[in-house]
């Protein structure tokens, strides 16, 4: 579904992706892992050119992304992402943030888009706050009103960017609970994340990435139990 | 009854009150003059805010863009050079130059060339308003406007601009009070606003306290009606902030 070759990304002086070379397959929950700084959030960015690659080329269902004459609003609309933040439009309730994005690309009409939008709130047990404002909902109401505005878009494959990572401990539940519904659901996700117990247990691979290259791309068990990197190994022994 | 009398027969009243006001429609300078200072304060207003908000998109645009292409780099200069161009000069000299010089063959009035100039002049510090306010947005609001797949100019209009416009009311509220007061210089080319019509009065009667503390006061009263209707905006804006 997404294939990555030879990607490559600098900040100034900083090579943060070296090389690096993945292939996510429909369905595919992918979880990846790393030291901080080694590019995971990077690569994530790169799938959809929210940072634009230095080299290298991705393809997403035969198209080139990082191609110059590809319509990059096209397929973004098809890669939904979660950020760390939420980045939830505070000036817009909450059904008016999941409904902006199809009815201005003219996907749906706002009638379909407002019930569409019902339906997902209704799903996460949010329908009370339709007309509220973001910043009345705790972080995990944000966070998961932001995974419904993504999947309002319909996407074929959602980017998690350390989804829980901004979140107070006891809320981390709550949206670990709605991801693990989508994986279930058959949705393709590659999720950024330090919750390593979801990692074992809804990841299909879990990627480790280090100085810019996969260093280890294994199913969860192998990958926890038989870590075969030294330097995934260090990582493992700090982590868990 | 008494009491009546002996006030309309006072010198305050009838020196500085009939003289200056009453006797021959004196008050009409001021309320002529009244308009023609709104109708170009508010005619300013709508060129400046149109104005600021493309340059200062332009702006923003420009500097978040890696590697600008030519034709942004060129509209960039353009703006770089009317915003240190206008706030450079005085207004005052704008406007005298906008009259004798740009305007000097074909006249479109005084009124429009007063509009034009401060409306131009208004742009440019309404411009850099602007800018500061979209830069107060968290970047990441246009990053999830992006990866829903709305393209760069609906995230600005739609995300990006209403917040900042929040964020900016009270300064934007402030330049539109400077500009009311700064559109007083228009009488140098001759042009009857408030400012202008208290003089008349004043050369005419020789009286000057009345005519200049009435022009004051509606000054004063205009300003305030500013503040309270910025403060009434900000507050209905505000209703998302709200927890």
């Amino acid at each position: 579904m997404i294939e990555v070759k030879g990607l490559c990304k600098k900040f100034g002086k900083v090579t943060v992706l070296d090389e690096l070379n993945i292939t996510i397959n429909k369905g595919d929950k992918m979880v990846l892992v790393g030291p901080s700084g080694c590019g995971k959030s990077t690569f994530l960015r790169c799938l959809n050119q929210l940072e634009a690659p230095d080299g290298g080329e991705i393809w997403f269902d035969g198209q080139l992304v990082n191609g110059r004459g590809t319509d990059i609003n096209a397929l973004r609309r098809r890669m939904g992402m979660v950020f760390q933040h939420f980045n939830l439009f505070p000036h817009l309730t909450v059904k008016q943030n999941i409904t902006l994005a199809p009815v201005l690309q003219k996907l749906k009409t706002q009638a379909e888009a407002d019930e569409q939008a019902m339906q997902l709130l209704e799903r996460i047990g949010l329908a009370d706050k339709a007309n509220a404002y973001p910043n009345t909902l705790s972080g995990g109401q944000k966070q998961r009103i932001a995974i419904v505005r993504a999947l309002a878009m319909d996407p074929e494959v959602l980017l998690f960017d350390e989804p829980t990572s901004a979140l107070d401990p006891e809320m981390v539940g709550e949206v670990l609970q709605l991801m693990k519904e989508l994986a279930a659901s058959g949705m393709t996700m590659v999720v950024v994340t330090h919750e390593m117990g979801f990692a074992r247990e809804v990841a299909n691979r879990v990627v480790f990435i280090n100085e810019g290259k996969v260093q280890e791309d294994e199913p969860p068990a192998e990958f926890f139990n038989h870590p075969k990197n030294p330097r995934l190994r260090d990582f493992l022994s700090k982590v868990l | 009854m008494g009491l009546l009398q002996s006030f309309f027969e006072s010198d305050f009243w009838q020196i500085h009150i009939y003289t200056n006001f009453i006797a021959e429609d004196r008050w009409k300078y001021l309320t002529d003059g009244l308009q023609v200072t709104i109708i170009i304060t508010l005619a300013a207003l709508v060129i400046g805010i149109v104005l600021g908000a493309l340059v200062s998109v332009v702006r923003v645009t420009h500097d978040k863009a890696g590697k600008p292409g030519i034709g942004l780099k060129l509209l960039n200069g353009v703006c770089q050079f009317y915003l240190t161009v206008i706030r450079g000069t005085p207004v005052m000299v704008q406007l005298l130059i906008m009259y004798f010089v740009v305007f000097a063959t074909v006249d479109p009035g005084k009124l429009a060339v007063a509009i034009i100039a401060f409306g131009i002049n208004s742009g440019a510090y309404v411009a850099e308003i602007f800018r500061s306010g979209i830069m107060s947005v968290d970047p990441g609001q246009m990053e999830a406007g992006r990866s829903l797949g709305l393209s760069y100019g609906q995230v600005m209009s739609r995300i990006i601009m209403p917040q900042a416009v929040k964020n900016i009311l009270p300064t934007l509220n402030n330049e539109f009070i400077a500009l009311v007061k700064e559109t007083a210089v228009v009488g140098y080319i001759a042009l009857g606003d408030l400012t202008r019509g208290g003089d008349q009065i004043r050369s005419q009667t020789w009286d000057a306290f009345p005519p200049l503390l009435a022009v004051a006061l509606i000054y004063l009263a205009i300003v305030m009606l500013l503040e309270k209707l910025g403060r009434t905006v900000e507050r209905r804006l505000a209703q998302s902030d709200r927890s």
